[in-house]
């Protein structure tokens, strides 16, 4: 079980919170521009990667604000955390295959 | 009968405290102190179980928690283990035990019967007779289910309590053996919060086992209780015994159980059977130790076979001879420990039979010294004896350790104490996904690289000498505790000195020679608890499996209750070998929770019942409760379900309900409906941007409905939305959504709008809501508030008012579910049962009539309006819904792109549609499929299926509604209905509103 250090709680056991997916997918801004495969791409595609995720945690169970994390998606290791609207903070490359 | 075999003197037990037991039916004593399994030893009794294949006697093999055979069930039903480790059991008074695995009793196996008819279980048996004809299966299951009886499981209820409990610390020491307890004190002198956690119910490890060691010139187990007695001291420190930290999650994250009360005759009622800790360390130390290997040779599974390592502790900890006669096995120096001891004992030592081409090692030459007699060079090639070992044939190897010389002497023994080789406990290092790497010299698995917050010590790191466990462990606390934030304080206490010898010298033969080929007469075993033998394993790689994780699993190697402890090194080693490769090479299967087993009732803990998951009440539950209501759950909710009436049945009191609220008037309870308030200069942007429908434009004191799509477009929720005043609404959510809408809300908002100025509160449960519906509902409201002018012009259908009803503060919301004139009257939750009743006083002339939400459902399918989650399963779209009128072309809202997708413009999408039977007093079941062309037995093509179904005695008949695939264009088409009873129902496709279509009665 997870640890994620809330940015306005504080560290907390991860069934305080719900998973957001990847972070930084924005809505776009007009739809309807967009072709079948470009919405279906923001709706469902996601790269699921390995390594260092950048990603959207909410603290369901506590504060109930969103937030971001930078995990590791093998090692689980949290390497940032940062508010939404924040820029992503440099984390350290991981050489994954 | 007396304890024959118990020493006069020595031993961790208490003499002066003689406790009864019970094994199959016989009676027995032992010592306070006791284990089940010492005590059953020192009354002469080593056969205790079947094996699980071939149902060869075996008898107790160990004396810790990696004990293969000896499985008992303990206690009878309802407090009845199966599984239990006879090794680890607490001997109290009055237990009482039985042997699993043998039917009808011990002595007289049918199973056994397997021995001999063995090459009906060759490996894989299992993969291969479910691969047989199903018919075949048929017949060998209840053979294979019988014959397998790994215990029972309690056939009653479990009528004991558990408990979990959270906890933080800075250091978790996991064992309290000389590693562990010196990590302990380090950590704790330099200030860290420390929890100790020891499965034993004694500190001190692998010292309690054995006598000889010695810690700064004293009895190592003296410094053991100094140790002990500091660390219970300290305020910062808990010492959790009889406490097994059997998993290691993410993020230092362990859960430990603790056996509470197991060991006590009269179990205090305050106290739980087993706690379960939930544990979050900053740093964690594991000093698990290790165990002892067996040797893999011929027939090496005979009662009287164990661990050399078990005997000592025999010995030295239970005060008990394990046998009479022994014969020591070894490949390495650490079983001339046991043989000395055994012999010290008084165990007559025939021989020791030993690998090694030569006799070095510390213990090895002490034992030569004492005149024991040493085969060196040699292999044991076979044994004998049924019910216990009664001899055995050693025989010289060649060179190559491959091959024996001749049959061997006999040698008449009892007992055969056996050593292959340690392997370090590492099994909490690889679940916390630590790397596992092979030592060559050492013949095992040591840790590599830790993946957490964690340091092995001892010898689950490898080393092996008492005082490198101390001096390992001592800097493993400290580096601990100084990660977590405490520095040692003051001078370094210096490391105590003592004794300092592994188990080297070793020679490692993964398979021992005999004077047979491998499976030609007698079994190489080297997993006793599934019974697999090395030709087992052999037979595996020549059907071609190579993956160490699939020989595994085809030949059941450790996938036993022990998960392997004893048997998975020799089988990978075993595996190398036949293959050619290096250790390394074949890998190491994967290490799962939990180490040891665990009790049910320990996940469970406290949630059971009505602690299982919270119940909701709505402020009027107990008049619902008065009144004789029947009540169903809605998610946590329990909401009147129907209010029967001089014995009524559900059906006879939903037609009442149904009848009476639109013949005259009905109450119910709505204050189960989510409710978010949403406040800002921005609430009418959100509103727009999460609704199908354009909401900007909608006055202040009016109700607009609204359907919430995911951005996939599919339907996610339905409901009421008032406009309070400007920058102020009420929205109302279904009952099961009110958590999900908010989070839904809440996610836009703060994830991709953050610019908007609008916030949102629950208030669900400030507001009891009392719906009343019915054509005298406005006449009625009329009598209960004077400040709210009522007249159909100033108080229309889809508005919302403000004022006094009954006295009472209320919000009335002028909306309709059932298609009546109705009001949704919302109090201060403190308020409603006053209201209600107030309102039942009033409405008596007018037969007021409390309905539930049954007839709930019933009206508003009559109307046709839909239930999410009912008429919805997250593939539906508004269209399908027959919703279109409800979808803006204009604005953009969450889930629109998503509805112009090619696969949301196909005809043959399921769609919404009424269904009426074609006799009119037959209700289809909810599910029910519908099929356009009967087939004479399925599979038939499925053109959709019942979503809602009832009798409407307002219509005069049944009415139901339906997903049919393209069903909007096939109105009047006839379908049928084939039930699971084998009646077919023929019915036509019709629109879905049923009632009332021009909704004359809503307005009025
Ligand atoms: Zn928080």
């Amino acid at each position: 079980m997870l640890l994620i250090p809330c940015p306005y709680c504080g560290e907390r056991d991860e069934t305080e919170f719900s998973y957001g997916g990847e972070a930084h997918i924005e809505r776009p801004k007009d739809p309807e521009k967009l072709s079948d495969a470009e919405w279906a791409d923001y709706v469902f595609m996601r790269p699921n990667s390995k390594g260092i995720l950048l990603e959207r945690w909410v603290h369901s169970h506590g504060c109930r604000r969103w937030f971001n994390l930078a995990r590791d998606t093998v090692t689980y290791k949290i390497h940032a955390v940062y508010r939404m609207g924040e820029k992503p903070p440099r984390v350290p490359k991981t050489d994954y295959v | 009968m007396t304890q024959t075999f118990r020493l006069p003197e020595g031993g961790l037990i208490d003499r002066e405290r003689s406790l009864g037991f019970r094994f199959d039916g016989s009676s027995y004593r032992g010592f306070s102190g006791d284990s089940l399994a010492s005590a059953l030893l020192a009354n002469g009794v080593h056969f205790i179980g079947r094996s699980f294949k071939y149902h060869r006697p075996r008898g107790i093999f160990a004396a810790g928690y990696e004990e293969p055979n000896a499985l008992v069930q303990l206690g009878e039903d309802p407090r009845t283990d199966p599984n239990q480790l006879a090794t680890l059991v607490d001997l109290v008074d009055g237990l009482a035990a039985r042997s699993q695995n043998r039917w009808p009793s011990l002595d007289y196996d049918i199973g056994a019967l397997n021995n001999l008819a063995s090459r009906a279980f060759p490996s894989g048996f299992y993969y291969k007779t479910f691969m047989w004809p199903a018919a075949m299966w048929m017949k060998y299951e209840h053979f294979i289910r019988h014959a397998a009886g790994m215990g029972q499981s309690p056939r009653e209820r479990d009528p004991d309590r558990y408990d979990k409990t959270q906890a933080h610390c800075d250091v978790l020491v996991v064992g309290a053996g000389p590693a562990g307890l010196s990590a302990a004190l380090a950590a704790a002198r330099a200030g860290a919060r420390v929890v100790l956690a020891e499965q034993d119910h004694l500190l001190g490890g692998a010292l309690l086992g054995q006598v000889g060691d010695t810690i700064d010139g004293a009895p190592a187990l003296e410094w053991a209780r100094a140790a002990e007695a500091e660390l219970r001291a300290l305020p910062e420190v808990r010492v959790l015994e009889r406490t097994t930290a059997y998993g290691y999650f993410d993020h230092n994250f362990l859960t430990l159980i603790e056996k509470v009360t197991d060991h006590l005759v009269r179990k205090p009622d305050h106290l739980p059977r087993h706690r379960l800790w939930k544990l979050r360390a900053k740093q964690v130390v594991l000093a698990t130790g290790s165990i002892e290997r067996p040797l893999v040779f011929r027939d090496n599974d005979r009662p009287g076979i164990m661990l050399a390592g078990a005997c000592r502790t025999y010995v030295n900890r239970y005060a008990v001879k394990p046998g009479t006669t022994a014969v020591v096995f070894t490949n390495n120096d650490s079983a001339y420990g046991a043989a000395l001891d055994l012999h010290g004992a008084g165990v007559e030592i025939a021989a020791i039979v030993d690998l090694r081409r030569e006799v070095i090692g510390p213990m090895s030459e002490l034992a030569e010294a004492a005149g024991l007699p040493i085969l060196a060079d040699h292999a044991i090639v076979a044994t004998e004896g049924g019910r216990r070992l009664k001899r055995l044939r050693a025989a010289p190897m060649d060179a190559s350790g491959e091959q024996v010389y001749g049959s061997g002497e006999p040698i008449d023994c009892d007992l055969l104490a056996v050593s292959g080789g340690w392997n370090p406990t590492l099994h909490l290092h690889s679940q916390a996904k630590g790397e596992i790497v092979w030592n060559d010299e050492l013949g095992c698995f040591v840790p590599g690289k830790a993946s957490q917050a964690a340091l092995s010590a001892g010898a689950c790191n490898g080393d092996f000498g008492l005082a490198s466990c101390l001096a390992e462990g001592a800097a493993a606390g400290q580096k601990a505790a100084a990660a977590a934030g405490f520095k040692a304080k003051g001078r370094k206490k210096a490391t105590p000195k003592a004794t300092d010898h592994g188990f080297l010298p070793a020679r490692w033969l993964w398979l021992v020679p005999s004077d047979t080929p491998l499976g030609h007469g007698g079994k190489h075993f080297h997993e006793l608890q599934n019974d697999v033998t090395a030709a087992d394993l052999k037979l595996a790689l020549r059907e071609g499996y190579r993956s160490i994780e699939h020989v595994k699993r085809y030949t059941t190697t450790g996938m036993g209750t022990d998960q392997g402890k004893t048997s998975n090194v020799n089988a990978i080693g075993i595996v190398a070998e036949a293959t050619g490769r290096a250790v390394p090479d074949v890998g190491v299967t994967t290490f799962r929770p939990p180490f040891t087993p665990v009790t049910f009732g320990v996940f469970a803990g406290r949630d059971v019942d009505a602690l299982l998951d919270p119940v909701r009440r709505t402020p009027m539950h107990g008049w619902h409760q008065r009144a004789g209501a029947l009540f169903e759950d809605v998610g946590q909710w329990r909401r009147a379900w129907y209010y029967p009436k001089n014995g009524e049945d559900l059906d006879a009191a939903v037609k009442r309900e149904v009848r009476e609220v639109r013949r005259s008037l009905g109450i119910m309870d709505a204050s189960t409906l989510g409710k978010i308030d949403i406040q800002g200069s921005d609430a009418s942007e959100l509103l727009n941007r999460i609704y199908t429908n354009a909401w900007k434009k909608l006055e202040v004191g009016k109700c607009r409905y609204g359907l919430m799509l995911g951005e996939d477009g599919m339907v996610m929720d339905d409901g009421v939305t008032a406009r309070l005043g400007e920058h102020h609404y009420l929205m109302t959510t279904t009952t099961g959504n009110a958590a999900p809408v908010l989070a839904h809300l809440e996610e836009y908002i703060q994830t991709e709008w953050p610019e908007l100025d609008v916030y949102c509160t629950s208030v669900t449960e400030q507001f009891a809501t009392i719906s009343i519906a019915g054509p005298n509902a406005r006449r009625l409201l009329a009598e209960l508030t004077g400040d709210i002018e009522l007249s159909p012009n100033a108080f229309p259908h889809m508005a919302v008012r403000e004022g006094t009803v009954a006295g009472v503060a209320a919000r009335v919301f002028r909306v309709s579910f059932t298609g009546e004139s109705a009001y949704e009257i919302n109090l201060p939750a403190s308020f409603g049962l006053a209201v209600w009743q107030a309102i039942m006083t009033a409405g008596e002339k007018y037969g007021i009539t409390p309905y539930g939400t049954e007839a709930m459902h019933v009206l508003r399918a009559e109307k046709g309006f839909i239930i999410v989650g009912q008429e919805t399963d997250g593939s539906i779209n508004p269209i399908d819904l027959g919703m279109d009128w409800i979808v803006s072309k204009k604005k953009d809202f969450v889930g629109k792109r998503s509805l112009t997708r090619s696969d949301m413009a196909k005809p043959d999408r399921k769609q919404l549609v009424g269904i009426l039977t074609d006799d009119p007093e037959t209700v289809l079941p909810e599910g029910a499929h519908l099929v356009e062309r009967l087939e004479p037995q399925p599979p038939m093509t499925m053109l959709g299926h019942v979503s809602s179904s009832y009798y409407s005695p307002n219509v005069g008949r049944s009415i139901a509604l339906a997903l049919v695939k393209g069903g909007h264009a096939k109105k009047g088409q006839k379908l049928t209905a084939p039930l699971l009873d084998g009646r077919t129902i023929g019915c036509t496709i019709v629109d879905p509103v049923f009632f009332d279509t021009e909704g004359d009665r809503l307005r009025g």
